[in-house]
């Protein structure tokens, strides 16, 4: 037999963590696919766009102003529809077509809108502005405008850390915690717990084939971010490797604990779907964690998704060193520690 | 160290709310020898066993496997004994020999996978995925797994339940040359004739308890019996009548009803049978059925507890 070498027992462990994952089509879907496919739906939602329009309606049956409706059509923030009669003009405004019917007359314009939509209003001051220059109004003050459309600053940009940290979370919790109920239902945890196998290794191997699988996993969010939105990453890519490697392990650390004691699959994806719901509302994925109360804002930055999420904002946005996330590093710590001996220590083997 | 027994277990009990599971129970197994647990299921026995591999805390008793205790010699005591448990399901989507290298990593030394292989006759299924073995053949990779880090002492819980008669025998086969290398075999089961044929000491075990010990030879001529008669005959009542009629037959020792059936345990079967059907003759009894047979472990214990083992 040849030389062992390092801990033999958490070498073959890890290596069937990774035989049993890949040989599970589900798994590996959940893990990799969904991520892609999500990214995807996300890329048709926020595909750069000119900016909105509004629409207008002009009725033919007031007076001939072709000078204005000439004007109107050159501003592109508008688009005008034109309407013979007053019914078919107001229906249009009724169902929301338009926004605002323009009716002029022989020494003036009319304007019908309803002041209680905002669209309306922004149409009517839009429209108005064209209409005045058009009949020769001159700006009584220079003015320029500077349009800004920044990196960073988009929805798209506060998002995708979101998904990162919600998917090492996923894949953190429901990995390990299956594998080990499935594992302790078939009775095979009392099998291995008979055998000189260190228990300890038993559920590190579940931690170190997570920090592997992650590497593909984030790999694949951030670089369709990257390339397809043009996500900035303003700090190290080695931060943003570093903070995701603690944030996995805490992740699998809780995910430890869950697993701990449950004998049932349905009684382990209750207590799962109990600890991961708070962090979807509450860690800031989708909008931003400050909305919520002074009061439970400490309760907030306990949480590991939180750490994750702002920890890579402040990487990715802003340009932030590891030592500036330190606190947030700090709790995905404490995690990983408590987690994992909370559950080597009340681990269910039978 | 070679003068202590291989196992030793005195007044052991443990109790599962209001069960007993185990009440009282001692037993000493020298090393070498192939010893098995017979008794119905809920007897006990898992429980037992449960407790020599050290993965059950009794609530009572002393237990000492190789002359050594769990609570000061686990990490050695895990190197030196392989377990077989009762249906454990290895996980399906790894290969036979994936399986084997898995457990062979947890010893320091041992066989490798192509000896166990070999041993346990699954050569040929090396490259197939657990998920794909028949329940024979899983039980013999559950056999090859206990053997992986060449153990002084073995433990069996049913190895054989749940298999069709072909694969049972050869794993009698396997089973029987595995005492051979002067290792212990411990095994639990409820088929009578499994413990007849591999062990060489039996313990009936009964309700927690151990009820009678000794070679199974022993065992069967303690009943003082050669032959065992039954007779069916129509009805309850029939068959009760029948036993009244028969129990002052001479050289019948013992006649019990179940059912239709009458059971009789009989010295000298050929002066014994002519007076029988000649007594159930006059008696009005119609015979439907007479058989007999040599008395085996399942006997021993009808006699001893009034059950079948199978009756659970």
């Amino acid at each position: 037999m040849a030389d062992p070498g390092f801990r033999p027992g958490l070498r073959a462990l890890i290596l069937t963590r990774f035989r049993e994952f890949f040989r599970e089509p589900e798994a590996v879907f959940w893990v990799y696919v969904f991520p892609i496919l999500l990214a995807t739906g996300l890329g048709i939602a926020f595909r750069s766009r000119p900016p909105d329009q509004v629409a207008v309606g002009w009725a033919t049956w007031g007076a001939e102003r072709p000078d204005l409706l000439a004007a109107l059509e050159r501003d592109s923030a508008l688009k005008v529809e034109r309407y013979g009669d007053s019914t078919a003009g107001a229906a249009a405004l009724r169902n929301g077509r338009v926004a605002l019917l323009v009716i002029p007359g022989a020494d003036g314009v009319g304007y019908r809108f309803d002041d209680t939509r905002p669209e309306a209003t922004v149409a009517r001051l839009r429209v108005d502005d064209a209409v005045q220059r058009a009949a020769g109004r001159a700006q009584v003050l220079g003015t320029t405008d500077q349009v800004v459309r920044e990196r960073g600053s988009r929805y798209i940009d506060f998002l995708l850390p979101g998904l990162i940290g919600m998917n090492l979370m996923g894949s953190g919790i429901w990995g390990s915690g299956f594998a080990i109920v499935d594992a302790r239902k078939k009775k095979l945890l009392k099998r291995l717990a008979a055998t000189p196998m260190s228990r300890a290794d038993y559920l590190a191997s579940f931690l170190c084939a997570q920090l592997v699988m992650l590497v593909v996993e984030v790999s694949v969010i951030l670089g369709f971010g990257v390339l397809a939105f043009e996500v900035p990453v303003r700090g190290s890519l080695l931060a943003v490797a570093a903070l995701c490697g603690i944030g996995a392990l805490a992740f699998g650390g809780i995910g430890l604990m869950v697993a701990a004691r449950p004998r049932t699959m349905e009684g382990a994806s209750g207590l799962m779907n109990l600890i991961m719901m708070p962090m979807w509302v509450l860690s800031g994925v989708f909008f931003s964690s400050s909305r919520f109360p002074e009061a439970v804002q400490p309760v907030i930055h306990a949480l590991p998704l939180t750490a994750v999420v702002d920890g890579l904002r402040a990487i990715m946005l802003e340009g932030a060193t590891l030592a500036a996330i330190g606190g947030e590093l700090l709790v995905l710590g404490v995690w990983l520690v408590v987690g994992f001996s909370v559950a080597l220590r009340i681990f269910r083997w039978q | 160290m070679s003068s202590s027994p291989a196992l030793l277990l005195q007044g052991l009990r443990k109790h599962y709310k209001d069960v007993r599971a185990v009440d009282g129970l001692d037993l000493e197994v020298p090393v070498g020898e192939c010893f098995g647990l017979l008794g119905p299921n809920g007897a006990g026995k898992t429980t037992t066993i449960e407790i020599c591999e050290g993965l059950t805390v009794p609530d009572a008793g002393v237990v000492r496997v190789l002359g050594l205790e769990w609570r000061s010699d686990r990490d050695r005591l895990r190197r030196r004994i392989g377990v077989s448990l009762q249906e454990t399901q290895f996980s399906e989507k790894l290969r036979v020999e994936e399986t084997l290298s898995l457990f062979r990593a947890f010893y320091g030394d041992g066989p490798g996978v192509d000896r166990l292989l070999e041993n346990v006759q699954l050569t040929d299924k090396r490259r197939s995925r657990v998920g794909q073995l028949s329940g024979g053949q899983r039980q013999r990779l559950a056999l090859a797994l206990a053997l992986v880090g060449d153990p002084e002492l073995l433990f069996l819980d049913e190895p054989t339940t749940g298999l069709d008669p072909q694969s049972r025998r050869q794993l009698w086969d396997l089973i029987a040359a595995l005492g051979s290398a002067g290792r212990t075999v411990v095994l639990t089961t409820h088929y009578m004739e499994e413990a007849e044929r591999l062990c060489d000491r039996v313990a009936i075990v009964d309700q927690g308890k151990i009820i009678a010990l000794g070679t199974p030879r022993e065992l069967i001529s303690r009943l003082g019996a050669d032959q065992v008669v039954e007779v069916m005959v129509e009805s309850g009542e029939a068959a009760a009548r029948a036993r009244e009629v028969t129990g002052g037959v001479p050289g019948v020792l013992d006649a019990r009803v179940e059912g239709a059936v009458l059971s009789l345990r009989v010295g000298q079967l050929h002066t014994v049978l002519p007076a029988l059907l000649e007594t159930l003759t006059r008696a009005g009894v119609a015979i439907g059925e007479l058989r007999t047979h040599a008395p085996t472990l399942e006997d021993v214990f009808v006699s001893l507890t009034g059950r079948h083992l199978r009756d659970g």
